[in-house]
């Protein structure tokens, strides 16, 4: 016997022969396992993001091997460092890039809330661009802070129902940033 | 560089494509955006624009009083903040005409060195990366998480580490950073050689270097390049020799250069460069034992915060502590630059100080500023591919070339 | 070759330009002159071709505002003789209506980005400049930021405003 862990199944009937649950566990079980995200680094967070990346935090366990430099193919954005109001319509691009169902992770105090920088250049936190899903503090946060979100973003992604993205509070939410 | 055949407009076989690389792209390592004019795989012109991380440092700086501009320092380049934290220290010393101890000196060489080490480990191991081979850069950065730990050891903080204070160092390194710090010079060496080993004579990686990108002594200068990028081309320009701050002078080390300039030469002088820190920090290491173990900071109450216990027993120590955080010190009237060997190149601060209790004026020569700008010209001519391993060997830092 | 002293340069520089470089003082040893505009690309070709000086290296050019001068932009250029080892800071002063300086873009190529970025954030318009465009902040910006008047935080931001306390 090997010790390596496997995920809970969710919960459902079981019996000899079947396994019943409901589709949006079985689906959210499978897509938060295999989260494939965008690294959007635009400064020190980033390099934090590559200690995660690295041999010694590994995100890797978490199912998240593959980096999706490609914003068509990606679930997760993670957004990682100032984002400047000349970087802001390059963000909101890619976001929109993105296919549904995707969500966004808000790294660092730049990304949240703009940090230290509350000058003219430096946009005031993603959220004025871009819906955020989880945010995680720190100037840089710590590889455990990150992996922690990510982990959040996991819970997320397990808990959703599919039909959440067609909501009319979703769309209400999209409007908001005037996203169709 | 440029000896192949360009097409014209009005040769009706080809046309150019405009190829947009970044400010998202992921094989250049941040923000940069190059605008280029390709004719297939060839680069026939490019235009860089910067500013993407713009963060309004020197603006921000003219309204922090000076030991609160150290985080801002931190940000600049991210890879080897203690270097800019340093050397912000080191200037307004120098303004205030503050004389350090030789302990003190030290310690900040050992910590600086540290911060290059940990600036050349990812610049190398990029540099493999991008030339496709991902095992150095994964064996390296095991490495880098121990300097790391010796950050944290001694300020509490890994990447953005606000190290020091003007004056010295808000505490004493411990015992166990001691400890580390030796750890790290007997673990990192043979990682280092393995590294070598891999890379020095690999026959793709020395085909896909060599030769690629090679820059005059003479282009170098006119591009007023500096640090490593600039030592590769044969100068043998380090402030940390030229014009030795922190006590370098009493250091035995050599400043290794290259011949042409290329990326392999840039690969290598690196490389030596983190073995003569290592010569370094040995150095400093037996140095410190003979000095006083309970010096970290020099004797100048009025500028260097009291420990808090004395602020509330003391009424001295309050009055500092006071006059310190409400900036109600006298500084001179004065101009100071003061530069130093950053990881990049010369880090420069220029301080224009009118005597209140922020700077007047405050300009970083940013080193990835400075060199980056080569970037478009030496394109042109070149391969894609060999343009994207050209950056990396650049090391331009987004934080730094934008400030 | 030794560090040339202070003395020996000025004095260099007046038999070369006599009466338009002037020493404004020597902060931590190192030699500060102020030139006028007319003249300050012949200094600065002078000081990196002359045989025994050799201020071959532009180690920075910024500016810096003082506002209650009779000329408040000063444009400030750090060279350093690589081979001397000596450093030395040229202070060039404009007046507001008259922001033009020449370009020392010709004598090095790396002035180039350095004058872009005075003139983003300072409004110093280098003549001559192959490529004078706004560098690190957005292309339609109509201020100068670095200027004393600019506002450090945003000045249309509305998230700040406090009923009791203004912004």
């Amino acid at each position: 016997m090997s010790d390596i862990q496997i995920v809970e199944a969710p919960a459902g009937v079981e019996g000899s022969g079947f396994f019943a649950t409901k589709l949006d566990q079985a689906v959210g079980l499978a897509r938060s396992h295999s989260l494939w995200p965008l690294p959007f680094a635009t400064s020190c967070c980033g390099i934090e993001f590559m200690a995660t990346m690295g041999s010694h935090y590994d995100l890797s366990r978490f199912g998240a091997e593959r980096l999706s430099f490609s914003p068509r193919q990606a679930d997760l954005l993670m957004v990682m460092g100032t984002i400047s109001k000349k970087m802001g319509p390059v963000l909101r691009q890619v976001y929109l890039q993105m296919a549904e169902p995707r969500w966004v992770m808000a790294v660092g105090a730049c990304a949240s809330s703009g940090g230290i920088f509350d000058t003219y250049s430096v946009l005031q936190g993603i959220d004025e661009v871009i819906p955020v899903d989880v945010y995680v503090p720190g100037c840089p946060p710590r590889p455990e802070a990150i992996i922690d979100g990510f982990m959040a973003i996991q819970k997320l992604v397990q808990t959703e129902t599919l039909r959440r993205r067609e909501e009319p509070k979703y769309q209400e939410l999209l409007a908001k940033y005037g996203i169709q | 560089m440029q000896n192949h055949p360009v097409y014209t407009d009005n040769d009706p076989q080809t046309e150019y494509s405009t190829l947009n690389l970044g400010p998202t792209h992921p094989a250049t390592h941040g923000v940069f955006q190059n605008v280029l004019q390709m004719d297939g795989e060839r680069i026939v012109s490019g235009v860089s624009t910067i500013g993407y991380i713009h963060r309004a440092f020197e603006k921000i700086a003219e309204h922090r009083p000076f030991y609160q501009i150290t985080p801002l320092t931190d940000r600049l380049n991210y890879c080897s903040s203690p270097i800019n934290n340093m050397g912000w220290h080191m200037t307004v010393e120098k303004l205030l005409n503050i004389e350090m101890p030789k302990r003190v000196d030290y310690m900040r060489v050992i910590i600086m060195e540290l911060a290059r080490i940990s600036d050349h480990i990812i610049c190398n191991g990029v540099l493999g990366v991008d030339t496709g081979a991902f095992t150095g850069f994964l064996y390296m950065m095991e490495h880098r998480e121990e300097i790391y730990e010796i950050y944290e050891e001694i300020c509490g903080s890994r990447l953005t580490t606000n190290i020091g204070r003007i004056g010295g160092f808000e505490r004493n390194f411990n015992k166990i950073a001691f400890d580390k710090i030796r750890r790290f010079l007997v673990r990192f060496p043979p990682v280092l050689k393995e590294f070598e080993a891999l890379f020095n004579r690999n026959r793709i990686f020395v085909d896909r270097t060599k030769g690629v990108a090679a820059v005059t002594a003479e282009a170098a200068l006119s591009y007023s390049w500096s640090g490593p990028i600039l030592r590769a081309t044969g100068v043998d320009y380090d402030v940390r020799a030229m014009e030795p701050y922190s006590s370098y002078e009493d250091f035995d080390f050599e400043v290794p250069v290259g011949e042409n300039g290329d990326v392999y030469n840039r690969f290598l002088v690196r490389n030596e460069e983190m073995w003569q820190s290592m010569r370094i920090i040995e150095q400093a290491l037996n140095k410190i034992e003979k000095e006083p173990s309970d010096i970290f900071h020099a004797d100048v109450p009025a500028f260097y915060l009291p420990p808090k216990e004395e602020v509330y027993n003391n009424m001295e120590a309050l009055i500092y502590h006071f006059k310190i955080v409400m900036g109600e010190v006298e500084t001179p009237n004065a101009e100071v630059y003061h530069s130093v060997e950053g990881a990049n190149g010369e880090l420069g601060f220029y301080l224009v100080n009118d005597g209140g209790r922020s700077p007047y004026r405050l300009h970083f020569r940013r080193p990835s500023f400075i060199n980056y700008q080569m970037y478009a010209p030496m394109s042109q001519g070149m391969l894609l591919s060999d343009a994207i391993i050209n950056m990396s060997s650049l090391n331009v830092i987004a934080g730094e070339l934008d400030a | 070759m030794g560090k040339i002293a202070n003395e020996e340069l000025l004095q260099k520089l007046n038999d070369k330009f006599p009466g338009q470089v002037a020493e404004t003082g020597a902060d931590f040893g190192l030699l500060t002159v102020e030139t006028n505009k007319e003249s300050i690309n012949a200094v600065l070709s002078f000081l990196k071709t002359d045989a025994a000086l050799q201020f071959i290296y532009l180690t920075d050019l910024t500016a810096v505002h003082y506002p209650e001068l009779e000329k408040p932009i000063g444009v400030i250029y750090h060279l350093h003789s690589l081979t001397t080892n000596t450093r030395i800071r040229i202070k060039v002063f404009l007046s507001l209506d008259d922001l033009h300086i020449p370009t020392a873009s010709t004598i090095w190529d790396g002035a180039n980005w350095m004058e872009r970025e005075t003139y983003d954030f300072f409004g110093v318009i280098f003549d001559g400049h192959p490529d004078l465009r706004r560098i690190l902040n957005v292309d339609d910006m109509t201020v100068f930021p670095m200027r004393k008047e600019f506002p450090l935080e945003d000045p249309n931001r509305i998230d700040k405003k406090d009923y009791f306390f203004g912004r």
